[in-house]
């Protein structure tokens, strides 16, 4: 299958979903207005993923901003991964928070205590 | 000296000028809240923060706040179509300005909205408002994830963010301008 790859704008994150590595990775804001629009390709790909999964697969979160429209369609995805740990697949999200941005590190641990999924909190310098 | 209505419209701006000073305005805007229009706003305020060597933590909490204020704008308005028809000289423009103060940064926001949603609306704030962080944080959570989804990915989410990143209760007030119509005002602080 075809890999992901979208460049960031000021509102809508970078995207580089590879089907061969295994690795799947947001980075930048994520604050569009219509999020659905945005997100409903990367849950698609997703669905299409599960079914032929890598041995392992590694999410990247690396977000600075994301409103709330955005944190519906993350929740998705989330829940794609966790349908895929469900059927034995290794799967790691690592969610990455700005030194001292408690609110993007509580945003983790939300997801973290809703899904089903293996998740690392990494701090990165500012 | 005879006042002229010329002389009179000079006077209403420095009015406005002096209002606007006293409460540390530092960007407003009336008028047709558009993507792009967002788009520029928040450019400018981030640079502004960013000049002003801001906090990284307040000036992520401010961003996220304005994104949200601006957002809710957005949508509401496009939730609305018939506002045109009955309010006077109306159109669909909102109202948002930014204050500074030693205490913080305050967000204020105003909108028209359907009279017959005046209660829902603040019956939702009062909830809010009525929360600990605890509660709070549990509402978003449910909230989050339950599967109620409008058609741009809104799913009643922008105010209890707003609550919990700021720590604060949401400052509000509707102001009936007809029968179908008010005004809803609401007054959010950042604290340094």
């Amino acid at each position: 299958m075809e890999s992901i790859v979208i460049e960031g704008t000021p509102k809508t994150p970078s995207v580089n979903f590879d089907s061969e590595s295994g690795v799947l990775q947001l980075r930048g804001r994520s604050i569009p207005e219509n999020s659905i629009e945005f997100y409903k390709p990367l849950v698609e790909w997703l669905d299409e993923y599960a079914g032929k999964p890598q041995s392992k697969t590694a999410v990247n979160i690396q977000l600075e901003y994301f409103n709330t429209s955005s944190s519906k369609c993350l929740l998705d995805l989330f829940k794609k991964l966790e349908v895929m740990h469900k059927n034995g697949s290794d799967i790691l999200v690592k969610w990455y928070y700005e030194e001292d941005d408690e609110d993007m590190l509580e945003a983790g641990e939300d997801y973290q205590s809703i899904v089903n999924v293996p998740f690392k909190m990494i701090e990165t310098e500012d | 000296m005879v006042i002229t209505e010329q002389h009179k419209k000079m006077i209403d701006i420095y009015d406005l000028y002096n209002k606007m000073e006293c409460n540390n305005i530092m960007l407003s805007f009336k008028g047709d809240i558009t993507s792009e229009l967002m788009t520029s706003i928040l450019q400018i305020m981030e640079s502004r923060l960013e000049n002003m060597g801001e906090d990284p933590k307040i000036k992520k909490k401010v961003y996220n706040v304005l994104v949200e204020c601006l957002q809710n704008l957005y949508h509401h308005i496009d939730e609305e179509p018939d506002i045109e028809d009955t309010i006077p000289n109306g159109n669909k423009s909102a109202i948002f300005m930014i204050g500074i103060s030693p205490s913080g940064y305050t967000i204020m926001t105003g909108n028209y909205i359907k009279t017959d949603k005046v209660s829902s609306l603040g019956q939702r704030l009062d909830k809010i408002n009525s929360l600990e962080p605890d509660a709070l944080k549990a509402l978003y959570k449910e909230v989050l994830n339950n599967d109620i989804v409008s058609e741009k990915g809104g799913g009643g989410l922008g105010m209890i963010d707003i609550a919990r990143k700021t720590g604060q209760k949401l400052d509000y007030a509707f102001s009936e301008v007809n029968n179908e119509f008010s005004f809803f005002s609401l007054n959010i602080k950042v604290s340094q």
